[in-house]
């Protein structure tokens, strides 16, 4: 895949792959099999067609591959470039055991690319119009949320989605970066959405201008919880208060969602320094560091607690990161942040480890060596060690059964222990991945289009 | 998109808005806030609310133009209308008889001591206020105050109106003359932490409304955390009212700061704007 110069990209936000041209595409695309048992397909929780597709690409029939595609995935141009595609379908992939396997990802991102390229976007039949005569509330309007009304609004069902902040998309718009996701291509894919019958109520936090209750009273037939985690957590250590320490949900929200990389045009400030550290190892800290990098950060640590083997980011994320010069500090965990009188970050304090037992994760238990700790010059912390479940929705809803660590219990379709209410994504796994999100939102909405017919 | 229906200059610097927010409004209690965005490059920022109105659908805030959030959101007019705006959000001030109370608001602050100030005094606490700012032209809400109120105390930095001085002067006065079951103080934080090193040493139960840096104010970027009697927490979620004698003022004071420089020159770009005709 062509990308960015490393040198060139990290002064900028614009898109590091350039995606396939047609020539490029059409001769990935013809290196697949077609095998008749599609173990692929199994990889996909958006239950795409995948060798039919690539066929349709492989035989230049763009549109029809994207047709495809769209059947059971309403964010392919999200998917092409966030999914983890070498633990789901790429994995899977049979020319993957003795060579390289196809590139779905980039396929996908192909075909959805050039419908936004080469065609007026075809005006949807509007199916979402209620017809079945029953309204169903989607709170968040995220990757599983957008998932499920999308479907919803196919089936025929009126969908209304509550979202709290004042634009979609959810972790795709606040979270992921411009480089890796381009904003524009979100609000294309959201507007596709609506164009299926899809209604956003933007500034919306229900369980505080509404409850489900209330919604319940206005006509709402079922609701699908997908709030996300949203709830950043800490370590805990001395000096996380100071005032260079953000938590990965701030300094990227600042960046994406309100445009900190283009103040004073945009009026929301982020400060940054020569050093920042950002703590964790998934794609929330990858996206952290290139951010910061790109903000004019002379040196950018990635502090990790165990090896790059346990790292939960995706390949190209790390790959990217070490490319454009982001320094690894494996096996190091920080023990404090040293401030001065103005609260300001001086250093950051860390210890290291080395690995033990495998935990509950599987992944082997990081242990701290005694009298190892070191410190670094620091002017920004960024933590990006996870997040937990935001009580503010769950706490206004009655009887609603939730795990001890406060997310959704909810089974493979998304039900509650309440009748009409159903839930995915974050907000019942915890933090993972967009298309997992996706594929939760997929399921509910045939759960609750049973639920509905009963 | 809110429209504004009603925009009243209360003085040089302060402007009452009033705008459209049907749900909003049924939704409100005293003590809450919502966040604003006044225009597509705008910042999101907060502001109390000030009263709200479910007849009429309408929510009203006062705001200080100071930065330049709050001076754009002062630009608008009637008929003008606000991008977004998302609350009611945080938890309402609990308003109940308690007996003998100390309402205090500092400059703009006052506008927010103001409806919690008359809640306390209709469930039938005895009420006393304390209101204060830097010149006479920057006081407000006094006469709405006096309506229900006989016990007022004004108070200027210069003498210009009132007794010359801060509120804590008079808080101190009443302190030493009487005792109070509960004292509100809500301005800036120099005076609310001024207040509540008076009122421990009385062990006087003291509120204080913090009004943080925040962005989504539903908890999700952990931007207004603040040190609470040791603990994390936010104010967006778990306040915006807090029991000041828990609240390390000198951290929150600090964290308040931390923009400083980059919100000067966005207040320059801003009026260079302004002055070109740009906006």
């Amino acid at each position: 895949m062509r990308e960015q110069d490393p040198k060139e990209r990290i002064k900028n936000f614009n898109e590091v792959p350039y995606g396939y041209n047609e020539d490029e595409a059409v001769a990935e695309a013809s290196r697949c099999l077609q095998c008749k048992k599609q173990p692929c397909v199994n990889g996909c929780p958006a239950e795409i067609d995948i060798p039919a597709f690539i066929k349709a690409i492989s035989e230049k029939h763009f549109d029809e591959s994207i047709s495809i595609i769209k059947k059971t995935n309403n964010l392919p141009a999200v998917c092409g470039r966030v999914c983890p595609q070498e633990d789901q379908c790429e994995k899977l992939c049979i020319l993957g055991k003795k060579g390289i396997p196809i590139n779905i990802g980039n396929l996908e991102r192909f075909s959805a690319d050039w419908e936004l390229k080469n065609k007026s976007q075809k005006e949807n039949t509007a199916s979402g119009n209620g017809r079945k005569g029953k309204k169903v509330a989607i709170i968040g309007a995220g990757p599983s949320g957008l998932t499920c009304a999308a479907d919803l609004a196919k089936m025929g069902y009126s969908a209304t989605i509550f979202e709290a902040l004042h634009k979609p998309g959810g972790v795709l718009t606040y979270g992921i970066p411009e480089f890796r996701l381009p904003k524009d291509i979100v609000m294309t894919e959201v507007n596709e959405i609506k164009k299926l019958g899809v209604d956003i109520k933007y500034n919306n936090v229900i369980g505080r201008i509404k409850s489900i209750d209330k919604l319940r009273e206005e006509g709402f037939d079922a609701f699908f919880i997908s709030t996300g985690a949203g709830l950043p957590y800490f370590m805990g250590i001395e000096g996380e208060n100071l005032n260079g320490v953000y938590s990965a949900n701030e300094f990227l929200t600042r960046v994406n969602l309100m445009k900190a990389y283009k103040f004073p045009e945009y009026d929301t400030p982020i400060n940054i320094g020569k050093n920042i550290a950002v703590v964790g190892g998934g794609n929330v800290a990858m996206d952290s560091a290139r951010c910061a990098l790109r903000l004019g950060a002379e040196k950018v640590y990635i502090v990790y607690r165990r090896t790059e083997n346990e790292m939960p980011a995706r390949i190209d994320e790390i790959h990217h990161a070490k490319e454009e010069g982001i320094e690894f500090h494996l096996l190091a965990n920080p023990l404090k942040i040293i401030g001065n009188e103005k609260a300001e970050v001086k250093k950051l304090v860390c210890i290291k480890n080395k690995l033990g037992e495998p935990d509950d994760s599987g992944r082997r238990r990081p242990v701290p060596i005694e009298g190892s700790e070191f410190e670094m010059d620091m002017d920004i912390v960024i933590i990006a060690i996870g997040n937990g479940s935001n009580p503010l929705l769950l706490d206004t809803i009655k009887g609603l059964e939730l795990t001890r660590r406060g997310n959704i219990v909810a089974d493979d379709a998304g039900q509650t222990n309440i009748e009409d209410i159903f839930a995915g994504g974050d907000i019942v796994t915890g933090a993972a991945t967009v298309i997992a999100a996706m594929g939760a939102g997929k399921n509910s909405a045939r759960a609750i289009d049973n639920f509905l017919k009963r | 998109m809110q429209k504004i229906v009603r925009k009243k200059q209360l003085n040089p610097e302060i402007s009452l808005i009033e705008f459209e927010a049907k749900d909003l409004a049924i939704a409100a209690n005293p003590g809450q806030f919502v966040i604003l965005r006044v225009n597509e490059t705008g910042e999101r920022f907060p502001l109390t609310i000030y009263d709200f109105n479910c007849e009429k659908g309408t929510v009203t805030v006062v705001c200080q133009a100071i930065g330049v959030s709050t001076k754009k959101l002062c630009a608008l007019n009637e008929g003008d209308s606000i991008l977004d705006v998302v609350g009611p959000l945080g938890h309402a001030t609990k308003v109940k008889n308690i007996g003998k109370v100390i309402c205090i608001g500092g400059g703009v602050g006052t506008a927010e001591a103001y409806p919690i100030a008359k809640a306390m005094q209709r469930e039938g606490n005895d009420v006393e206020v304390i209101i204060g700012s830097r010149i006479k032209d920057l006081i407000i809400c006094e006469q709405e105050i006096r309506e229900f109120c006989d016990k007022v105390y004004v108070t200027t930095d210069d003498g210009s109106h009132g007794r010359k001085g801060f509120v804590t002067d008079v808080l101190r006065e009443l302190l030493q003359k009487d005792t109070y079951d509960m004292v509100f103080a809500i301005g800036p934080l120099i005076m609310m932490k001024m207040v509540c090193e008076m009122t421990k040493a009385r062990s006087i139960r003291t509120l204080v409304s913090l009004n943080s840096i925040m962005i989504d104010g539903t908890g999700m970027c952990g931007g207004c955390r603040i040190q609470y009697s040791g603990e994390a927490k936010f104010t967006c979620v778990d306040g915006p009212e807090f029991d000041g004698h828990l609240v390390d003022f000198n951290d929150v004071m600090l964290r308040q700061e931390r923009y400083k420089s980059k919100e000067k020159s966005a207040l320059d770009h801003y009026e260079k704007q302004c002055r070109i005709g740009l906006k």
